[in-house]
């Protein structure tokens, strides 16, 4: 009567009377034999999560236990593909199952046909000690793939084979360990997925994550290593933000999960990204893209499951010495999975049915972004972007607000702006990012001295406009002095001309930090030109009849990101134009 | 000869528990007889030991510790498939009750579905024209979207469902087969007689397959019926190479039979009293919309809910729109204008419409003109309320103007006739009449070289009258 099913509740089976399973242990369920993993044991019962369908299942089927934990697999191959929440190569599925998902089928993660050119990296003698380097290949024409001696082990290279073309199972070196044992390394490792990898330690976070977005980059920055969420309510761009990181951002490889959202979404990220060039490499985004799609419909215990696999990934290549981002979207969706979850288990519900190891799940998982010093001695960097979808838009509710204890940047979408077509619909009011002193200088010394100066001027002007907003609401525009008008009119430049951001335009879509730059410069000396001359008893309609205002406003579409120069033509006739009227 | 299993343990709402079981399987389909002669449907939803719940479709009037027998079948619950099902009316768990007899099946069909694998879908492009302006034009319906409208009680969502299954088409060389399949949960008596007759009247009836679940019916059929539509539906699409709008309503009913049914089964509650598991049930329905490699067809949905109180942030609406691509929005005020059908313009979206309009699928200027239509109209808000505060007669010029544009917008653009079909030309060119009464300096989001060609405040001369 051991280790046979007991009882089924939707994704939940429970085995009686049983020792034979340890926690978060990987089992299989069935004679489907459905991936499934431990999550309760007690004297009476083992409870399994099941990662598949769980319809047709039968009490007194079979339940196998595995020894290990739920794996990542990680080798070359990952890169371009596209897995579902346990690492199951969707691709692979549809060769096997056609258009939908079938349940029992254990595809291997990664191609093992496919042949990669290695070079080793070591000799005969060497001594290794974990995340040491012994093999390098081309995964794809971006990336080169460093196979690493797993954290846990060392010992001395015993034997390696010739450079050339090997499969991701074959031998590649043999370590002989402290023990004596002697060890085959092929290119492929695993590792529990909720479990951290290992590093040396931390680096403090300096440098930004470049998005090529105004609002980000300039109001709002980000640092590599740095976390961040982005919540909105439904229609708000999340979902596209998202994208626009993940194409554009200065990270080597984006790992991209989509957890319990739209299937056809994905399918654009899919077609989409393979059809984009980036323009720093000339190689479509795909060669740095990683997917993890288990859509709303894809069972749900998988959900829960692909957060943590996509962050192992993005760690795995982080030791590699790469800088990499993770798009989740939307952690929402992960945080209903456990309620799910929960609630099947009958636990004890905290807040609106969430379980009450909600936070510490959700520091769990942002803990594991950072800058770091790998085991090898390289540095890389996880930067984990977390959307949110609070429930009614309403930003007190629980994965919100303990989201917003654990991450240091918050990007909070606005609804009215959203219903305006202002994108990116980010709120600078009520938006903060705790980076910003931590990359002032990275900012000032790369792009230019005066970045903070200039950055601080328009917080100040948008500032200013939000208080005397109350007041235009409630007597009208007109009885304001001139002055205030006039940060009311460059507030309206700001707003137009640089927050907002068209991301279907050419040029548009990605503005390096130099242009920004000289944008906020232009927006600058507009104000103060403006306010001189009114100070001098010029009228601010002759000052905004000179079209200066919407020029300013189409420079973002005017002036090409290659054409930094065309700047200072602006500057100049801001300075004549505004220098020859008279009172 | 399988098994039959004498009496129950208990009855419980739509629910009913047996003991002393070996070998059911989760999610598997049981008959039971009472002694009467009737036979019932039951679905397994909980195994414990030889402990097994049921859901009983038709409900428990009637049924006692002992007057039954239960027959376990071994397979989930299947419905007969085949072409011939368009023109007939079924019930909520698949039963015929046109009085047309069976339907000889080509295929049974699991209604569970499966989930569909992201790398199979193939994005959607290309729309369906409904013939109403302010969905074409503004929140387009592409082929394999789920586009749900969110309406209120007692507002015009049926006769809008109604006119676009009357006018639904499909344009282009490869508009296919196109049929509808039509799903009702829990809606009164009459209102599914006014669906009928409509579609009878129109001439529709011939392409559509009904799935009727009426508020009386039991509330565990309710939860089967549109897992029995989409079934259909995706048969049709994918082995049929039809393009299929499903339309589905009322949401909310389904939403509430799933809390009636997880509340007898004694869950937890996540919010308000809706069971956790709420967005994820809604999810493996409206995933069942999309475009498959290899084969022509298409799933699209439009499922219409009543937002209680007119709450969009009830978890209903929220969840849904979450999950859909969009949404099309009924606003009370409107209505009460005498506007049909009244749309919230600034609420609604349709987020795949951009990759579904323009040159090749609908004309060249649309985008333009919808961005324009929907900024505009978005200043127009803050004219009225600027006006509410200062009066109409302290507005500048233009704010004026943009207060006329949004009176004209509504009458002319929103406003339709139940038998206007308008073309999509029509359509565009009547947004343009419209953006002409506005000073050409307004018109931001048209590129100069359209607005020269176009402009000419000549053309919102019709409306002066």
């Amino acid at each position: 009567m051991s280790n046979t099913i007991y009882s089924i509740n939707g994704p939940v089976v429970k085995a009686r009377k049983t020792k034979d399973f340890s926690m978060l242990e990987m089992v299989y369920v069935g004679e489907k034999r459905l991936i499934g993993e431990v999550i309760g044991v007690t004297d009476d019962f083992t409870t399994i999560q099941v990662y598949e369908n769980t319809a047709g299942l039968r009490v007194g089927e079979p339940i196998y236990p595995t020894g290990s934990p739920v794996c990542a697999n990680l080798g070359p191959g990952i890169i371009s593909n596209i897995f579902d929440g346990i690492q199951r190569p969707l691709p692979d599925m549809t060769k096997l199952n056609g258009a939908f998902v079938a349940e029992g089928n254990n595809l291997f993660s990664l191609n093992t046909e496919r042949e990669f050119d290695v070079t080793v990296t070591v000799k005969v003698g060497d001594k290794l000690k974990g995340g040491d380097i012994y093999c390098t290949c081309p995964e794809t024409p971006l990336i080169t793939h460093k196979c690493m001696v797993p954290p846990n082990l060392s010992g001395e290279v015993t034997s390696v084979v010739e450079n050339g073309k090997y499969r991701v199972n074959d031998t590649i070196i043999k370590l002989r360990t402290v023990s004596g044992e002697e060890l085959p390394l092929t290119m492929v490792q695993k590792w529990a997925i909720k479990k951290s990898r290992p590093i040396l330690g931390r680096l403090p976070l300096s440098r930004p994550l470049i998005t090529g977005q105004r609002v980000i980059d300039t109001i709002i920055p980000i640092a590599k290593g740095g976390t961040a969420a982005i919540p909105g309510g439904f229609g708000t761009g999340k979902t596209m933000t998202q994208h626009q990181i993940a194409k554009w951002c200065d990270a080597d490889i984006i790992v991209y999960i989509g957890c319990g959202e739209r299937g056809n979404e994905m399918t654009q990220v899919l077609e989409e990204f393979s059809e984009l060039i980036d323009p720093k490499s000339n190689r479509p985004l795909t060669d740095r893209t990683v997917l993890i799609a288990n859509t709303s419909n894809m069972p749900v215990a998988a959900r829960e499951a692909s957060i943590y696999t996509g962050i192992t990934l993005a760690e795995y290549y982080r030791d590699m010495g790469y800088h990499i981002a993770i798009m989740a979207d939307s952690t929402s969706r992960w945080a209903e999975a456990l309620r799910e979850i929960s609630g099947r288990l009958e636990e004890m519900p905290a807040e609106e049915g969430f379980p009450a190891y909600l936070p510490s799940r959700l520091s769990e998982f942002y803990e594991r972004a950072g800058y770091v010093e790998n085991l090898n001695g390289t540095e890389g960097s996880v930067t984990i972007i977390g959307a949110v979808s609070p429930q009614g838009s309403d930003f007190s509710e629980p994965v919100t607000q303990n989201t917003k204890r654990f991450v240091r940047c918050f990007w909070a979408l606005d609804k009215s702006l959203a219903y305006a077509r202002h994108y990116p619909a980010i709120d600078w009011n009520t938006s903060y990012s705790e980076y910003i002193e931590d990359l002032s200088d990275w900012f000032n010394k790369n792009v230019a001295p005066d970045f903070m100066e200039l950055r601080q001027e328009m917080s100040n002007i948008l500032g200013e406009e939000n208080k005397l907003m109350e007041i235009v609401k409630l007597i009208g525009a007109d009885v304001l002095p001139d002055d205030q008008k006039l940060t009311i009119e460059t507030a309206k430049v700001i707003r137009t001309g640089f927050l907002q951001q068209n991301a279907y335009h050419k040029d548009d879509t990605y503005v390096p930090p130099e242009k920004q730059r000289n944008m906020m410069k232009v927006i600058s000396t507009l104000y103060h030109s403006s306010l001189e001359a009114i100070g001098a008893g010029i009228p601010l309609s002759d000052v905004i009849a000179t079209g200066l205002f919407d020029k300013a406003v189409k420079m973002k579409y005017d002036i090409p990101n290659d054409k930094p120069t065309m700047f200072d033509d602006y500057l100049t006739e801001i300075q004549q134009k505004i220098g020859t009227l008279t009172v | 000869m399988s098994l039959q299993y004498m009496g129950l343990k208990d009855v419980n709402g739509p629910l009913i528990a047996l003991e002393g079981v070996h070998g059911a399987a989760y999610d598997e389909i049981a008959k039971i007889c009472l002694d009467d002669g009737t036979v019932r449907v039951g679905r397994v939803v909980q195994l414990d030991g030889d402990r097994v719940m049921l859901q009983v479709f038709e409900g428990t009037n009637g049924i006692s510790l002992t007057n039954t027998k239960t027959i376990f079948s071994g397979k989930p619950l299947e419905i007969p498939l085949a072409t011939e099902m368009l023109g007939r009316v079924f019930n909520g768990s698949g039963k015929p009750i046109d009085g047309l007899g069976a339907v000889f099946p080509e295929k049974m069909g699991d209604v569970n579905g499966q989930s569909l694998n992201p790398v199979a879908r193939q994005y959607p492009r290309n729309y369906i024209h409904t013939g109403i302006s302010s969905i074409d034009a503004l929140m387009t319906l592409i082929r394999g979207q789920k586009l749900p409208i969110f309406s209120g009680s007692g507002l015009s969502h049926n006769k809008l469902a109604v006119q676009i299954v009357k006018q639904a088409k499909l344009t282009g060389e490869d508009a296919g087969d196109f049929a509808i399949v039509f799903a009702a949960m829990g809606v009164q008596n009459d209102v599914a007689e006014y669906f009928r007759r409509s579609f009878v009247e129109s001439g529709a009836i011939e392409r559509v397959c009904m799935f009727l679940n009426l508020s009386s019916d039991p509330i565990i059929e309710r939860l089967l019926t549109p897992l029995c539509a989409l079934t259909a539906a995706e048969y049709l699409a994918f082995e049929k190479n039809m393009h299929i709008l499903v339309i589905m309503t009322d949401m909310t009913s389904y939403a509430e039979a799933l809390r009636e049914f997880s509340s007898s089964k004694g869950e937890i509650p996540g919010r308000k009293g809706y069971p956790g598991y709420l967005y994820s049930n809604l999810a493996s329905l409206y995933e069942r919309a999309g475009v498959i490699h290899g084969s022509s067809g298409s799933v699209t949905q439009i499922p219409i809910l009543t937002m209680p109180n007119d709450d969009i942030t009830h978890p209903i609406p929220d969840l849904t729109a979450y999950i859909t691509e969009g949404q099309i929005v009924f606003a009370r005020e409107l209505d009460q204008k005498g506007i049909y059908p009244g749309l919230s313009v600034l609420l609604s979206l349709s987020r795949l419409m951009k990759d579904g309009i323009g040159e090749g699928y609908t004309r060249g200027d649309h985008s333009a003109v919808s961005n324009q239509l929907f900024a505009a109209y978005a200043k127009v808000q803050d004219a009225r309320s600027l006006a509410s505060v200062i009066g109409e007669e302290e507005l500048s010029e233009t704010d004026r103007a943009y207060m006329r544009f949004g009176n004209l917008f509504e009458e002319h653009f929103l406003n339709q006739g139940f038998d206007e079909n308008r073309s999509m030309d029509e359509t565009l060119d009547l947004g343009w009449d419209l953006l002409c009464s506005l000073p050409k300096s307004e018109l931001d989001r048209i590129d100069e070289k359209l607005l020269n060609e176009k402009y000419d405040p000549a053309r919102a001369e019709r409306f002066a009258s």
